[in-house]
Parts: structure tokens; sequence; C-alpha cells
């Protein structure tokens, strides 16, 4: 298979069922070092389960991943879940941060699930809060701040750990035009500076906006948009 | 505000909680379940009483002594010997019959005699003697089996027992072992009465049965109150006033408890079923003993709904439902201390007056009792919240399991506190009643003074039979390493048969000098020898009687009115130290070598046979029991232990332990219902918590943290409450206050088992909750 | 939008020089396309023969004539009138696409790839906007969000078309 050159992330030949329901029927899928590619599409199109490929959350029933020479859908539950924690970040619309823990103990989680201790793990986590004009927020809970914060907080912890790829889930789902357009602009120029490859799933064109390079997913199958003109 | 309005409110809650799908089926089956654990619980322990009085009842049917004058021997008589046995741990109760006419009385549950060669006997003996590793009782029990006995005759379902047929017992009469009869029961059945004591342990026994149970019933009407609150908040919003929607959250909560009722009643009658095939401790009941009282049960079924009502208004006080969502009373206020405290307190100040009564003849007022007891225990239930509160509020940085775990308990730790309430309350409840029972054990426990170190068995060799060759017999059977003879009787300074009898009398032991030595330290002996003991210098009566010339009157029943038998003191017996050989004590009286003992005497003495058993040979103490059987069926063998314990508290604590095992495992059952339910409404959060890479390991471990921290300290306040209790309750029975650290860490112990089995048990719907379906959305 | 209108309600602050006045249009509102002279000059000879402006004075030596313009009554008054005028709302009621893709559908085209192309087109401008939005200053982000909500519009319409062609195109051929 050759991929794109110099591409972080390809997929070829997506095939996923949900018992009956083909979510996805021979998607394809390229990212490089860097870029922000949006993954647009109708409800139910499939675009949220390509993303869940592409980052070894589920694994397809046929076709392949190649992340930095390896194929996700022929590893471990285990070493997918390291690749997780070490490569990837994630950014959901909601339901991602821990009520129970402070918003800094939030960002800081991810490092700790890598091994790194606590005081270390909050100061660079803190960082990362400045960084998404966060910081004063740090020893609140998720309940007490609003979803504007609440995400900048969740785009902190999802770039904390210097991911490679990060995985954005309507980021803006929840959020009014103002607060969303602010955490997208936070997002992608944080991904850029850390040179990190943004995989961005919306059905909002202005968010899409952000992006380098558009991909349409529609019953399944996803159509490269660059490739149309 | 009518009647119509609150019908049509709680009519919608009603429905409210089967409605809303798969989820609120659940949430609806999980309440009643839950409630319905609870009544089922609730009318057993009404049925116990009634239980236990059957029990009696039937007890007092079979009694086959003869009441008041012995009968004479008649067509309607029959003669009745106790030929009970022991197999392994087992105790069987048989009887031989021999009908002396026609119309001789019938045992209940039989509805013929056996005839010799045959026996009936219960289910339970019946399974035992098919079972495969059963041989040594099939050969002590020879007897053809002709049927079975009926549920009459029979005081628990598991009752191994036997009637075989029998003759020539008619020389045995002795009116202890072989009685003839003309009917079956005591005529005037005794009706206990209980002493203050017992009546305190039963009081204690029952309280702490059903407190954990109210808890349980607490905490399960509140299942899945998060949701409720969501869609209470929704009724808000279409109109409903804060008092309409807490009616209907009433009307909710009364759904799932009358559905828990409805289980609760199948629940029971099931367990009464399986009651009937379990045994616990050596009892077991029929199921038909299990009759709720109709009182008893009626009060079950308004109570329990009613109390559901009330628990779910209680816990919607703090609660404000505005159209928008639920608001909590901002930030609930810091627990205070001192209220709770006063609960305890309360209940030591009702029990305080009551101490030291039971032995002087007082007895307990039950109301301040129960009172007590009830306000000790539920002073748990106070003060647990405090205690986690502070606690986990103050418990710092671990690893990440720790931390999701900690910070979750800091956020609720109410909820934390609730779901262990029940197994606190149940533990301290036992730990007092352990406590209990271990002190006032010693008085109600005779110690039957048997060394268990040099002998382990005795068997008394029936009237007539030759001590030598039974001893032989006895040598001969496997296991058996060292067979000890001896014939036993008594002297008396004077005639048995005089009024009073003898003031004076010292124990007589007869034997070959080896059987000799084993009571006494022997300077020399030769058959021909006589003995005196010293008597370890406990009694004296041995060199009292010993005066040469002095005639000495053997023992003789009050019933056998032949001739005295005398020995006359010779001179020369020999000074000998008595030791603690066979026995626990020092004999004291005389020892005779066989020829010392008068001819005339032989029929005055009895034989005993000590055996020292070589109990490493697998049924060791079978073969023994036998030889014995087949010496003498009568001849009962004695296993020597150090205690023998009263059987009302045997029974009592048989009580205890059935109730402690089914309430922990009902309390662990709602743990790990709750345990679900909060794992199910985290479902999106853990998936994330996945998708970004966090090890299911972490997350096992933090509900096990999660679950652990609040046990841990429910565990320590459970010990400290109960010894407490515990304590009170001893000087209540005016009994020295021991506290038994092997039960406490023995109930501690359970109470952690249910945690780790909970906590494993809610492991594998954990772990198909982080599938990553859970990130779907639909 | 009307320069005429515009140039009034900015001399309402004051008198002007006309190069002044260019300026002042071009930093406010000449973001995409700045004014000529040439179109000031034209656009306040006609105030100015409408009586809306009058010469407030001529500064003369040096470069060329500059004359000074300031706003009559009767200029307030029109300025006024068109502010409270409400804009027509665009009814976007011929739609060249809309014609593409029935004349695709009635010539057998593949009207899909017509709409593919028009988003990628669409988006590609917001790119470009939002770009822009993101260096520029609170004037740039309104301008170029007005301009991105339309897009967007267009973009939704797009996709509610392509969702629908199969039913369009059995209602053209009918």
């Amino acid at each position: 298979m050759n991929a794109p050159g110099g591409s972080l992330l390809v997929a070829e030949g997506l095939r996923k069922a949900y018992g009956p329901t083909m979510a996805l029927d021979g998607a394809e899928f390229s990212i490089h070092p860097g870029e922000v590619v949006a993954v647009m599409g109708p409800s139910g199109s499939g675009k949220s389960t390509l993303l869940h490929c592409l980052a070894g959350i589920v694994t397809p029933d046929s076709g392949s991943i190649m992340y930095d020479g390896q194929d996700l859908a022929t590893m471990s539950d285990a070493q997918r879940s390291r690749l997780r924690r070490s490569d990837f970040g994630f950014v959901f619309q909601f339901g991602q941060l821990v009520p129970e823990l402070t918003c800094v103990e939030n960002v800081a989680l991810p490092l700790r699930l890598n091994g790194a201790p606590r005081k270390q793990a909050e100061r660079t986590a803190l960082e990362w809060m400045q960084r998404l004009e966060v910081d004063d927020l740090g020893r609140k809970r998720p309940g007490e701040v609003s979803g504007g914060q609440g995400q900048r907080v969740a785009v902190a912890r999802s770039l904390v750990t210097d991911p490679r790829v990060l995985f954005a889930d309507e980021p803006t789902g929840a959020l009014d035009s103002l607060n969303g357009e602010r955490v997208m602009e936070l997002l992608t120029e944080a991904a850029r500076s850390a040179n990190a490859a943004v995989v961005l799933v919306t059905h909002e064109a202005r968010v899409a906006a952000y992006s380098d390079r558009e991909i349409v997913v529609r019953d399944g199958k996803s159509r490269d948009m660059e490739r149309v003109i | 505000m009518n009647l119509r309005q609150w019908s049509r409110d709680l009519g919608l809650g009603v429905r409210f909680a089967f409605a809303g799908g798969r989820e609120g089926w659940i949430r609806a089956v999980l309440t009643a379940v839950g409630v319905g654990l609870g009544v089922a619980v609730l009318l057993l322990t009404t049925a116990a009483p009634n239980a236990l009085e059957v029990r009696h009842d039937r007890e007092q049917a079979r009694l086959d002594w003869p009441f008041g004058e012995p009968p004479a021997k008649s067509d309607r008589t029959l003669l009745i010997a106790q030929s009970d046995t022991t197999f392994r741990d087992k105790d069987i109760r048989g009887r031989m019959l021999e009908p002396e006419g026609a119309r001789a009385p019938l045992p209940p549950g039989l509805n013929r005699f056996p005839a010799k060669g045959d026996m009936v006997v219960s289910p339970a003996l019946k399974k035992l003697l098919a079972a495969d590793d059963s041989a040594p009782l099939r050969e002590r029990l020879p007897y053809h089996v002709v049927g079975t006995i009926g549920e009459s005759g029979l005081v628990g379902s598991q009752e191994l027992a036997y009637y075989s047929g029998a003759t020539g017992l008619t020389p045995h009469v002795n009116g202890a072992v072989v009685n003839r009869l003309e009917t079956f029961g005591d005529p005037n059945p005794s009706q206990e009465k209980t002493d203050p004591v017992l009546l305190l342990l039963i009081l204690v026994v029952i309280v702490v049965l059903l407190m954990p149970v109210a808890v349980f019933i607490a905490a399960a009407v509140r299942f899945g109150g998060e949701r409720r609150d969501r869609r209470l908040a929704a009724l808000r919003l279409i109109g409903s006033d804060g008092r309409m929607t807490r009616r209907i959250a009433a009307g909710e909560a009364m759904a799932g408890s009358l559905l828990g009722l409805v289980l609760g009643t199948v629940f029971f009658l099931a367990g009464r079923q399986a009651a009937g095939t379990v045994e616990v401790v050596g009892v077991s009941v029929w199921p038909s003993y299990l009759n709720p009282s109709p009182a008893l049960a009626a009060l079950v079924v308004l109570a329990v709904p009613t109390a559901a009502v009330l628990v779910t208004l209680f816990a919607l006080r703090g609660v404000v439902i505005e159209p928008l969502g639920v608001v909590r009373a901002a930030k609930p206020a810091r627990r205070r201390l001192w209220w709770r405290l006063l609960l305890p307190l309360g209940g030591v100040a009702m029990l305080y007056p009551m101490i030291g009564q039971g032995h002087a003849g007082g007895d307990f007022n039950q109301y301040l009792v129960s009172g007590g007891v009830i306000l000790i225990l539920v002073g748990i239930t106070a003060l647990l919240p405090w205690l986690v509160e502070a606690v986990v509020g103050r418990l710092g940085s671990g690893g990440v399991a720790w931390q999701l775990a900690v910070r979750r308990l800091q956020l609720s730790s109410g909820t934390a506190a609730r779901m262990v309430n029940g197994i606190a309350v149940a533990v301290a409840g036992a730990i007092a009643l352990q406590m209990l029972f271990a002190g006032v054990d010693g008085d109600y426990t005779k110690a039957t003074g048997q060394d268990v170190s040099r002998a382990q068995m005795q068997v008394r060799v029936p009237d007539g039979a030759p001590l030598g060759p039974t001893a032989l017999k006895f040598a001969d059977t496997k296991a058996v390493r060292k067979v000890t003879a001896l014939w036993e009787g008594y002297l008396g300074d004077s005639s048995w048969k005089s009024q009073d009898g003898p003031q004076t009398l010292g124990a007589l032991a007869v034997g070959e000098c080896p059987a000799l030595r084993e009571l006494a330290k022997l300077p020399s002996c030769k058959d021909g020898d006589t003995f005196v003991l010293d008597g370890g210098g406990t009694s004296n009566d041995g060199p009292i009687l010993n005066k040469p010339g002095r005639k000495l009157y053997f023992e003789q029943s009050s019933d056998d009115h032949s001739a005295d038998v005398l020995w006359t003191v010779p001179p020369g017996v020999k000074k000998a130290h008595s030791v603690k050989g066979l026995t626990d004590w020092e004999r004291d009286g005389f020892l005779m070598t066989p020829s010392a003992l008068p001819k005339a005497a032989e029929k005055r003495v009895s034989g005993e046979i000590y055996l020292s058993i070589d109990e490493s040979v697998p049924d060791a103490y079978e073969y023994a029991r036998n030889t014995a059987f087949r010496v003498d069926p009568l001849s009962q063998p004695m296993n020597w232990t150090a205690t023998r314990s009263d059987t009302k508290f045997s029974s009592i604590r048989t009580g205890l332990l059935v109730g402690a095992a089914g309430v922990l495992a009902l309390i662990g059952a709602s743990l790990l219902v709750s345990q679900l339910e909060q794992l199910r409404e985290r479902r999106k959060l853990l998936s994330s918590l996945v998708a970004f890479g966090t090890r299911r390991r972490t997350l096992g471990l933090s509900v096990l943290w999660q679950t652990a921290i609040p046990i841990v300290l429910g565990l320590v306040l459970a010990a400290t409450v109960g010894i407490t209790l515990g304590a009170v309750l001893l000087r209540m029975t005016d009994t020295p206050v021991d506290v038994d650290w092997a039960s406490v860490l023995a109930m501690t112990g359970i109470g952690a088992g249910v945690v780790l089995v909970v906590t494993l048990l809610s492991l594998p719907p954990l772990l198909r909750l982080l599938r990553p379906d859970g990130l779907r959305t639909e | 939008m009307s320069i005429g209108h515009t140039l009034l309600g900015l001399l309402e602050s004051g008198p002007r020089h006309g190069y002044d006045l260019k300026r002042a249009f071009d930093e406010k509102f000449g973001h995409d396309r700045p004014l000529h002279y040439g179109q000031v000059y034209s656009t306040m000879s006609r105030l100015l023969k409408n009586g809306l402006v009058e010469v407030d004075g001529i500064e003369s030596g040096g470069g060329p004539e500059r004359k000074r313009y300031a706003i009559t009554d009767a200029g307030i008054t029109d300025v006024e009138q068109w502010l409270a005028t409400p804009e027509k709302p665009e009814p976007y009621l011929q739609s060249t696409l809309y014609t593409k893709i029935v004349l695709a559908l009635l010539t057998h085209r593949d009207a899909a790839d017509i709409l593919d192309t028009q988003r990628a087109e669409h988006l590609r401008s917001m790119r470009i906007l939002t770009d822009r939005k993101r260096r520029g200053d609170l004037a740039d982000q309104l301008i170029c969000d007005h301009a991105l909500f339309h897009l967007e519009a267009d973009l939704r319409w797009l996709e509610l078309a392509a969702a629908r062609l199969d039913k369009l195109k059995a209602a053209v051929h009918t």
C-alpha cells in the first residue's frame, strides 16, 4: 500500500457494521503532520465511526489504518490503548471531564496515566491551561465552569501530552458560535504550533472552515473534496 | 388538595415508574428486587417465632418418657429404647420399639411398627445411608429400611432419625434409656418460661437482623435518584407545582415497593421451600413451619410501601426541583457531629438503668432494650456519613485510581456512606451479639471435665456383659489405640436404702493394674490389692472411709429392693496419689484389682471402657461406635469434648448465623445493584476515559477503592459501636466484659469479603461498559 | 452600498477635504475595494448639485486645489432617512446554481458533482475568510462573519439539495 507522501495516518477500505447498519463502507482517509482535516457529513453518515476507527477506539471489520508504519487494525487492545495515551489526544462534545476532579486534575490526567508524578503533571497542565486562557479555573470542578470554559479545559487536556494526532468529535457542538469559534481558534492554533495533526469531525461548515482540507462522509463512503476540483 | 388529585398524582408516579422504556423497567425492577428481598427477610422473621413454636410442639409431642407413674405392662404399652448414635459430626436420633400388645401407641410420623430387623428412617437419614462413603453407618444400622418417618414425627426436614424394631427389651426397662409407655408426648406440654437473659438475646437478635433490612429498604427506594430528578424537573417545566412533583415521586417509590411486596412474597415462598432443604448447625425446619402470623404479615404489607414513600420524601427534603433542573440545597452544610452522637449516647442511656439486672432475678424492660439497641445501631447510620466526610476530606494524593476514587467520594460522601450503612449496622449488631454469646456462654455451657488428650471416647458396658471380652472387642477395632476397662461404682458409709442415704461416699474403680495406673500413681500393684486415693487434696472422703474393719455399702439404685451388698475395709489398704488421667478430675475413694472385689458386688458396679482413638485414621470414631453398637445399641458411646453448649443457646446462635448470612448477602446484592447503576450513569464518561487510553485496570481499581474506603471506615465504626454495645449488654447480664477479638475479626472479615465479592462481580459489567460503543451518540 | 449616503454620513461629524473623506471611507468600510479619488470627486459633485453638501472653503497652494465640504441640513435629513429605511432582504429566488442543477439533470449530467464542486469552492472561500478574520481586528471579524454566515447558508442549501437530488430528478423528468 502506498501512503500519500509524508502522511502520518492513512486509512484504506474501512468497513464497519454495527449489527445490520453499515456505518463505514469502504472509507478512506489520510492526514499529514500539522494538517487540520475536517470530516463532514449528515448525521448517521458514519463520520464518528470513522474517527473512532482512526483513533484505534474501535477496530474496523476490514481495511487498514496505518499510523507511523503500524497497522492499528491488527494491534491488540492494550497496544492501541498505549498508543492513544502517548500519541493521540481527544476532545468530545460532552461527557468527557471527570466531574469529581478539579479542572487542573482533569488536564493532568493523561500525563498521570502515563506515569508522571502528580506535581509535575499538574504544572504542565497549568501551562496548557494558560495557553487556552483558562488557568484561573484550576481549582474549580467542571460543574462550576461554563460550557465554553469546560471545552477549553478539555482541549488543554487533549494537548497536554503533546499528541501527534488530535481527534476532535464535534468539539463545539454544545457551544454557541462565539464560544465555539474561540475554542476552534485556540485549538487549531495550539495544534499548529505543536505540529499536531487534527482530525475534526463536525457538521458545521464554519467550524470546518478552520481546517486545511475537507472530507465528506456519505452513507459510509468518504469523499476527499480537494480532489473534486 | 383533594383525594382525586392525590390519587391522580400518585397514579402518574406509578406509571412513570414503569414507563420510560428499558431503563425505566430496569430501575423499577431493581427497586422491586431490593424491596422484595427486604420483605422476604421481614416475612421470614415474622415466621421465625412460629417455626420455633412448631418445632417445640413437635418435640413435645414425641417425648418418650412416662410422665407420672410408669404404666404396667399391658396390650396398650410399648417398650422404647434410646439408641441414639453419632455419625461423623451428625447426631442421629434412634429409638428401638417393642410393642407389647396390639394397642401399643405409635410414635408420631409412623403408621405401623417395624418388625425386628427392620427400621423406618427419616428422609435425610435414608439419603445419608445411601451415600457412597456411608459404609460404616450401614454397618452400624444393618436393618432393612421399610419406610420413612412422616413429617409429623420430625422436628426438621434434615433431621436424622430412625425407629427400629426390637425384642427382648423387657429386662432393660430402667426409667432412663428404656421406658414403657402408654402414650407419647407430655400430657401437659410445657410452656417454657424464658429467662431474662434469653429474652434479652432474642430481642437483640431480632433488632440486629431487622435494622440492616430497614436500612437496606431505605437505600433501595433511592435507586436511580438522579434520573428521577431529571424527570421531575421536566414535569415542572410543563407546569406541575412542587407539591405535585413530590407526590409523583412518592407514587414512583410506591410502585417499586408494591412490586417489591409481590416479589418479596415470591422470594419468601421460594426461600421457605429452600429452607426445607438446608440444615445449619444441626437445625433444619419444614417449609410448613414458616408461616408468618397474619397480623405481622399485614403489618409488613402496610409498613413497607409507607416506609418507601416516607424515605423518598425525606430524601427530597433538601432538593428544590426547578423546571430547568434540580437544585440541591446549595452546598450542603458541613455535617455536624453533636446531634449524631446523641443517638448512640441516648441508646446507652436507655440501657444503662438495666445494668446488672441479668442475675438479680430482675428482668429487662423489652421496650427499653429494643429502643436502646435500635438507637445505638441507628447511631451508626448517623455517624457514618460524618465519619466518611471527615476522613475522605483529608485523604491525600496517590495514583490515578486512588485520586479518581477519593475525589468521587469527596463529592458524594453521603451516597457512599448510604451504601455501607447496612453492612456497618449488620456487622456492629453481629459483633455485639457474638460478645454477648461468648460471655453468657460461660454460664450456660457446662464444662464436662474430660481430658481429651488421653481418651477420646467412653463406652458404658451394658449390664450383664462381661468386661474383659468386651474390652477385647474394642481392642481389636480399627483405629483404637488403647483400651482402658474399668468397673465403676460407689461405696457409702451407710445403707443406700435408708431414709437419707449414705452421708459419706467414695468412688470405686476396679480394674487390672495397668488400667488402675491410669488413675493413680501406684507404689506397687498385684492382683488382690486395694488402694485408697488421696483425692489430689480436694477430697478427703477416701482416707475418712479407710478404717480397717469398717463396713461400706455398694451403690444401689432406689428402686432396687434386693439386699445390701457390703464390703469390709481390709487392713493393709495401700495409699496412692491420684492423678488426672483419663478424666480431667482427680478421683477419690478406692481402687481395687479384680480379685479384691467381692463376688456379690459384681452386679453393683458398671463397666466403663475408655478408648484412645487414633484420629489420623479416616472416620476413626466410626469403627469404635460400630463396635459399641454391636455390643449393645443402647450403649451410647460419648465423645469427650471440652464443653457442651446448652441447646437453647445453640438454636439462637443458629438463628443469628442464618440471619447474618442472609442480611449480608442481601446487602451485598444491593451494593452490587447501586454500583452497577452508578456505572451505567457514567457510561459516557467511562468510554471517553478509555478513548484517551485509560487502562481498564486503573478504572477497576478506582471502583475497588471507591467501595473499599467507605467500607473500611464503616467496619471500623461498626467494630467500635459493636464492641461498645456488646460491653453494655454484657454488663446488663452481669457478666465480665471480655472482647471476643476472634469474632470481631470474623464479622469484619465477612463484611470485607462482601465488598470484595461485590467489586469482583461489578467488574465484568464495568468492562462491558468500557467498550467504545459508549461513545456513540444516537 | 450607497457611497453617497456613506460619504454624507462621514461629513456629519465635521467638514472634511475630499482626500480626508476617501481615507476615512477606506479605513472603515473599504477593506475589499478602496475608493478611487475620481469616485469621491464625482459623488461630491452630485451631492453639491442636489444641495446636500456645500463647499466650506478652498485651500490652495502647493498641491492640487483642495475643497473642504460640509453637510447641509437637507443632507442631514437625507442621511437620517437612509438609515431609517430598512434594506430589502435579498430573496435569492433566482439562483444560478438551481438552474445549473436542473439543466444537469435534464441533460443527464452528474448533478451531485456540480454540487460538490460548488461546495468545495464555498468552503475554500470560507477558509480564506476565516483566516482573514483570525488575523484582523473587530471590524474585520464582523465583516468576515457576515460573509461567512451567508456562505454557510449557501452550503447548507447545497447539502440539502444533495440530499434531495433523487426526488428532484424524478420531478424534473415528469
